[in-house]
């Protein structure tokens, strides 16, 4: 296989991590993985197969005990700051108004508060915020605090965006729109996608490369190639081809959630999609 | 909203009405000298005389209080800083800070006083002395308490430790820094009252340590009920404060006091 000239956006190679304490967890074992530069990448798997780990691992938050991780060919391991994050919480801050919360990663990654702050209110009517400049975050609902966050991770100027769920909160319609928001936002500015998600339609619809992760220890156990035409639509999930990638990823899901995988999956790949 | 708060106020105003009214009937009833417990139509005979007096002995006191509460908050918010973003600091600072606070007031008052002088300035001293801990106490618990999330995703933007500080861990701390503050507020006008009370040429202590040389104890009373009222309007200040420094806090329909 020739080199590619480029770095990678992401590259993880043989990550394994271990969460001490009185029960240590085996959070990640020998994770690897690529995205290239425009590619749009997700990660899916059951409830604490580690995926939030490995992004915090590219955030630069977390250590790994071996392997190493890098965006960009530059290493994050104690260096935060190389990638636009947006973790599972929104965790917007109580004490800054709308427009102060979506501007503050801008803000903390060098640009000027007036600048990141005139971006934030340009944007505010994408994100369905219009209207709620001024709110505290208590005064927003579930949905308008995740787009929030994701108009705050948005605004960082950094080509790699590591995305923990984004649109979990929201309702169907809007988790919709927003997908397809991203889907036009991420084709005109080619940046880096790693989105991890528990929703199958959402990274079908969404991505280049879909990766399924088991638990304890957490470990990629699939990788689906998505060859679908873009840009995509929701009339695309109706399709057979859509269909069966679907149930691959799902048996993959369904074998990786139980305890004896190996066991599974044959008498799993014979059942009708 | 002034409707809530009369109906707030109201039953402890009617309690402290009640009080003073068993204190008129005590005192007739089992017929008490006034050197020992005078009643309440006799204290307030004392107030009118006093009522030309009062203000001057007030502002000092006040100006006391509140010069030693602002070298407190600067300080006790220095030293949080301090020990909670240096482990080794704290770990010999804060027992030395609790043992400190074991040395009685009113032994340290009048060498403070001979080592300044009769101004001022000892009596903000003395104030700001003890004043400064529960600040100090309660603002490093906030500052340690600050939400680890909130601090790892100012880093994920690259933040230095500078602007962790900023951003995040001040914010997190200012509802702590106030409650500190509050509690130090209702202390800060007896610290003044302490401290004139070993030397001064005016304020309330002075007041107090001359009607009592005196034997006015009805004018002992008027200074207590002043330097009651003085406190609560220096609470009621703190407070003002705390929701002008923590507008998210009293949005309209959450505010987390009135909700309770
Ligand atoms: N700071 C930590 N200390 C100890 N254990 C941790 C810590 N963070 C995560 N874990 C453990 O590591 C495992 C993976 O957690 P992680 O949050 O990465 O899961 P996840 O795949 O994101 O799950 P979910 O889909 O529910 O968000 C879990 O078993 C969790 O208990
Ligand atoms: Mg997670």
């Amino acid at each position: 296989m020739p080199e590619p000239v480029l770095n990678p956006a992401i590259r993880v190679d043989g990550v394994s991590l271990t969460f001490g304490g009185a029960t240590p967890v085996h959070a990640l074992d020998d994770v690897s993985l690529r995205v290239e530069p425009g590619q749009f990448v997700s990660l899916v798997g059951p409830s604490g197969c580690g995926k939030s780990t490995l992004l915090k691992l590219l955030a630069g938050l977390v250590l790994p005990d071996a392997g190493s991780a890098s965006i960009e060919g530059i290493p994050v391991a104690g260096r935060p700051g190389s990638a636009a994050f947006m973790p599972q919480r929104d965790l917007l801050l109580p004490w800054r108004r709308t427009i102060a919360n979506a501007a503050l990663g801008a803000e903390l990654a060098g640009v000027s508060r007036e600048q990141a702050r005139s971006e934030a209110r340009s944007l505010l009517p994408s994100f369905g915020l219009e209207g709620f400049e001024r709110a505290w975050p208590a005064q927003l609902s579930g949905g308008m605090r995740q787009r929030l966050a994701l108009l705050r991770t948005f605004l960082v100027p950094r080509d790699v965006m590591l995305l923990d769920e984004p649109f979990g909160a929201l309702d169907a319609i809007t988790r919709r729109e927003m997908q397809q928001w991203l889907q036009a936002v991420w084709t005109e500015h080619q940046r880096s996608v790693l989105l991890v998600t528990h929703d199958v339609d959402e990274a079908l619809v969404l991505s280049d490369v879909v990766f399924v992760m088991s638990p304890r220890p957490g470990r990629i156990v699939h990788r689906v190639d998505v060859p679908f035409a873009r840009p995509r639509s929701v009339a695309d999930t109706t399709t057979a081809e859509f269909a069966s990638l679907k149930s691959e990823l799902l048996d993959a899901l369904e074998a990786a959630g139980r305890p004896v995988r190996r066991v599974e999956v044959s008498e799993r790949t014979t059942r009708p999609a | 909203m002034t409707m809530r708060l009369v109906t707030r106020y109201v039953p402890a105003v009617l309690f402290l009405a009640a009080l003073i009214v068993a204190w008129d009937i005590a005192v007739r009833a089992f017929d008490l000298q006034p050197y020992l417990l005078p009643g309440p139509g006799r204290v307030w005979h004392a107030f009118l005389e006093v009522r030309g007096t009062l203000p001057g002995h007030i502002r000092t006191t006040m100006t006391e209080a509140l010069l030693g509460l602002g070298i407190a908050c600067v300080l006790g918010a220095g030293i949080a800083a301090l020990l909670a973003g240096f482990a080794p600091v704290r770990r010999v600072v804060y027992p030395l800070l609790v043992v400190s606070q074991n040395v009685p007031m009113i032994v340290m008052a009048p060498l403070i006083v001979v080592w300044f002088g009769f101004g001022i300035m000892p009596k903000a001293l003395v104030v700001a002395l003890i004043c400064f801990f529960p600040i100090v106490v309660s603002t490093t618990d906030g500052l340690l308490r600050a939400d680890r999330e909130l601090v790892d995703l100012a880093r994920s933007f690259g933040a230095s430790r500078l602007q962790v500080l900023r951003t995040i861990l001040v914010p997190s701390a200012v509802p702590s820094f106030f409650a500190g503050l509050q509690i130090s507020a209702t202390y800060a006008v007896l610290g003044a009252v302490i401290a004139e009370w070993v030397g001064a040429s005016s304020g309330l202590g002075l007041f107090i340590s001359r009607s009592q040389t005196a034997f006015r104890v009805d004018r002992v009373f008027v200074a207590v009920a002043v330097i009651a009222a003085v406190s609560i309007l220096l609470f009621a200040l703190v407070h003002l404060a705390a929701r002008a420094a923590m507008p998210w806090q009293y949005a309209h329909g959450q505010n987390p006091e009135e909700s309770r």
